[in-house]
């Protein structure tokens, strides 16, 4: 039997019915080596206290439900272990520069507005019937986009990113990093569809290179890169509009 | 649906919570060391137009014990400006290939800080073998 020690872990409370604003409240939690901050909150609501709101899924690191700032990081519970933060207490708290709607969850509807306004699919250059057989690719066009592909939507680039918290109409890493893996996608032709959103002030240009956001993806990918990628490629159509035909698009 | 009631926290002093954010804002603050010293370097150029008893006077003047404190922190600003540009210099950048295989970010970090190295001597010889 493994051994159990004991950890506090403190977590943010708010109750948006009774609190006017959020608290924190602590609790002791047994736990073993194999557990992670994740489990340590799954215990707290099964056994201390159930009224504990958080969002959780895959407990795999791949549903990217999970993110909290833990003692003042965005990252995944899940992935986050308890024994590599004892014996100090574990603070958790709803990832920063989004509203809290309870307690550890928070209200992400901002993002998926702008995943969505991103048009984060392929939208074929060619559009061709199924008969007609796949779209071929070499490793080196995929190795183009490929790591930005690798993003599960869990937020913590914009817990991240101190632009988006001082101005949350700023479009923000992931889906600006999403945006990117699709235009770098040999087969997709939506680039000028997208063009508008890059050159958008709440686009590209709303970055000024923290790239925390690439510090704490859990997946690694490099959104600061794809967002400073794009500033070169706003810059060249802004110019080119003016001297290539269909502005080099 | 409803409006929900939510909670927004504020966001003061936001460069003060984490290491990362604090070395972002000395990156940038670093940009005003920089500025400061170019306008000192074009005062010196104009004063030199003004013959050399002007150009003299400027450079008696970088002598001060607050032009000498000025330079030592300059010149510690100029190098974390430029340790933590080339630090993300990568991002700012397509992937570059060679022989079809993708230079790792920290061979084009570690370029640009040889070539800044490179350019300051470079610099220093030049200056050593023009001076009399």
């Amino acid at each position: 039997m493994a051994e159990t020690r004991t950890i506090t872990i403190e977590c943010l409370r708010y109750n948006p019915e009774t609190d006017s604003e959020p608290r924190f409240q602590s609790y002791d939690v047994p736990f073993t080596d194999d557990m992670s901050v994740l489990q340590g909150l799954q215990y707290i609501k099964d056994n201390l206290d159930g009224s504990l709101t958080f969002r959780w899924s895959c407990r795999m690191a791949i549903c990217g439900s999970c993110g909290k700032m833990i003692n003042g990081i965005p990252q995944l519970s899940c992935q986050t272990f308890l024994r590599d933060i004892f014996p100090a207490r574990v603070k958790v708290e709803p990832l920063n520069n989004f509203p809290i709607v309870r307690d550890l969850a928070i209200d992400q509807s901002d993002f998926l507005a702008k995943l969505q306004s991103v048009k984060p699919y392929l939208i074929p250059k060619d559009p061709k019937p199924v008969s007609a057989g796949t779209f071929k690719q070499t490793p080196e066009q995929m190795d183009e986009y490929y790591q930005y592909a690798q993003c599960i939507n869990c937020q913590l680039c914009y817990a991240a990113c101190p632009q988006y918290g001082l101005n949350d109409k700023f479009i923000g890493p992931a889906a600006l990093a999403l945006l990117h893996r699709y235009n770098a996608d040999s087969r997709d032709g939506g680039t000028a569809e997208r063009m508008e959103v890059i050159n958008s002030e709440e686009g590209v240009w709303g970055c000024t290179l923290v790239s925390y956001c690439s510090e704490v993806c859990p997946k690694g990918v490099d959104p600061a890169r794809a967002i400073n990628q794009n500033k070169i490629n706003s810059t060249k159509d802004y110019f080119l509009r003016f001297i290539a035909p269909k502005g080099g698009r | 649906m409803p409006a929900i009631k939510t909670y927004k926290r504020p966001v003061d002093g936001w460069w003060r919570r984490n290491p990362f954010y604090t070395w972002y804002m000395v990156r940038e603050g670093s940009s005003v060391f920089v500025t400061v010293y170019a306008l000192i370097l074009l005062t010196g150029l104009w004063r030199l137009t003004q013959g050399q008893e002007a150009f003299d006077a400027w450079r008696a003047s970088l002598a001060s014990p607050i032009a000498l404190v000025f330079h030592v922190l300059a010149l510690w600003m100029f190098i974390m400006h430029t340790l933590s540009w080339f630090k993300v210099m990568p991002k700012t950048m397509p992937f570059v290939r060679i022989g079809g295989k993708r230079v790792p970010d920290q061979t084009i970090i570690n370029a640009g800080k040889i070539a800044a190295v490179v350019c300051t001597v470079l610099f220093y010889v030049v200056f050593l073998w023009v001076t009399p």
